[in-house]
């Protein structure tokens, strides 16, 4: 089959499952009113599918501190933290983050997928084992493959699983890197991160923790999982993005290894991109201070999160485990999901819709993620074209 | 206990049955992905099921040079001999 052939395999694929005229995959959004509302051709829709958990897109102090930044230097940096895309707003926000979790030293990444490929590769190469949650995301598999390192799986949230791997690792549990996830981005549960870093001080293993959905979440400043299970001192390298709960873009890493700063000289994806832009870097900025002192929009966050999915438990859909601002609605079938995808897009209300093999186990995800943005009469309006649907698709 | 390539053989094609419909004939020559239907995911999930059955790592990596079901259990044997 020619290059070109595979490409159009792909595309009868995805006919073959999608109806003909309705983006499902990259909408069209023509106009953003605010963090949580939008409008996709004629109409206005209510955004609960983007990773907007603290609605800080449109916060003042993050657009001023953009607008600053672009006016004082300009639309980008053209050149890698290696070269001329170090400014001090990209070094201020190291030190910041590296405050913000107590620790050593930080480092800022393009995008929180780099910062992903960067760490894994950075710290694992050949011969060496990257141990991960079967769950992981795609960032985290690609990091692997970069690393060339011998990529083992262990069960979702299964650490009995994964001792049993390091177990048979033998002494090759000594240069292996744990990997696994805050809040995991599919079903939206939690690591079980106590017995997690227990196994990993018995195997002398190192371990890195993806915060990514996790950040301005969980814990009482929102440093995430680390901060809600005060179990910082046991994971060795956190990773996280900006482009979640911080609304702009790009990716860190914090941690209490000295070593951390090598990183800047032998990790691809760190050298070989171009640096956030500075405005990119201002409102991170501005929106770690907001997520900081953020306890009352994570109480409105949880409340929303929680009024949400008891709503849909109730319903009777089947969820992930765990109450939280990603709240996955697990369907047997692509095309159930896709109704009832289509079915709130033609109430107004977006979320995301993944299917296989994006989807965990086979299945096929609704995903919904709630904002501290989003008021209690948004969340019972979405539960009430919930019930509607079910009603309709599931009779 | 040595474990030879046919027993490795036949306790991984009893474990593939359970991944295809009942009337697939299984055969060393059989292709995993175009004739048992085994995607992507599901390879990833039968690679933890082979671990556990025969108490090995297979490392992901491997899996590029697997295609049929003969290749898996060449790397399994593989694997299993390099640990004795
Ligand atoms: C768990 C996880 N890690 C990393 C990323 C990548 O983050 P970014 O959007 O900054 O590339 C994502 C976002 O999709 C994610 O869900």
């Amino acid at each position: 089959m020619s290059l070109l052939d595979k490409l159009d395999a792909v595309a009868a694929a995805r006919k073959a499952l999608l109806p003909e005229g309705l983006d499902v995959f990259g909408m069209p959004i023509e106009e953003v009113y605010s963090a949580t509302e939008a409008r996709v051709g004629d109409r206005r829709i209510l955004f609960l599918g983007t990773n907007n958990y603290l609605g800080l897109t449109f916060a003042p102090e993050c657009l001023k501190a953009a607008h600053e930044a672009l006016d004082k230097e300009g639309t980008g940096t053209t050149g890698s933290r290696m070269a001329n895309g170090s400014y001090s707003g990209h070094r201020a926000l190291e030190r910041e983050f590296a405050e913000f979790y107590h620790c050593h030293s930080g480092i800022v990444f393009t995008t929180g997928y780099q910062a992903n490929l960067a760490m894994i590769s950075g710290l694992a190469g050949a011969g060496d084992v990257v141990l991960i949650d079967g769950d992981s995301h795609a960032s985290i598999y690609d990091g692997c493959r970069l690393s060339g390192a011998e990529i083992i799986r262990f069960r979702h949230n299964d650490v009995a699983d994964m001792e049993k791997r390091l177990r048979r690792l033998g002494e090759r549990s000594q240069s292996t890197l744990i990997v696994a996830e805050g809040i995991y981005s599919m079903l939206g549960d939690q690591a079980p991160l106590a017995e997690i870093v227990r196994v990993k001080n018995a195997y002398n293993s190192i371990l890195l923790l993806d915060e990514a959905h996790s950040l301005g979440v969980l814990g009482k400043t929102g440093q995430g999982l680390v901060e809600e299970t005060g179990l910082i001192d046991g994971v060795d390298f956190i990773t996280g993005t900006f482009s979640k709960s911080l609304g702009s873009i790009g990716g860190y890493c914090v941690s209490n290894h000295p070593q951390l700063d090598q990183l800047r000289y032998i990790s691809r994806p760190y050298i070989f991109t171009a640096s956030p832009s500075p405005a990119t870097i201002a409102s991170a900025r501005a929106a770690l201070k907001l997520l900081r002192d953020g306890t009352e929009l994570r109480r409105q966050l949880w409340q929303n999160s929680r009024q949400l999915y008891a709503r849909l438990d109730a319903l009777g859909y089947q969820l992930g485990p765990q109450p939280g601002p990603v709240i996955a609605n697990i369907l047997d079938s692509p095309q159930q999901a896709l109704m009832l995808w289509k079915g709130l897009l033609d109430h107004g209300i977006y979320v995301n819709l993944i299917l296989p093999p994006a989807a965990p186990e086979g299945k096929a995800l609704v995903r919904c993620s709630v904002s501290a943005a989003h008021t209690s009469e948004q969340m019972d309006h979405v539960g009430n074209v919930f019930a509607e649907l079910r009603k309709s698709i599931f009779q | 206990m040595a474990t030879d390539y046919s027993d490795i053989l036949s306790r991984l094609c009893f474990h593939l049955k359970q991944f295809s419909s009942p009337d697939v004939v299984i055969a060393p020559e059989t292709d995993l992905i175009n004739e048992l239907a085994i995607d992507s995911v599901k390879l990833l999930n039968l690679v933890m099921e082979i671990e556990d059955e025969f108490d090995i790592s297979v490392p992901l990596n491997a899996l590029a040079d697997v295609q049929t079901v003969h290749d898996l259990a060449n790397l399994i044997h593989h694997i299993k001999s390099a640990k004795q």
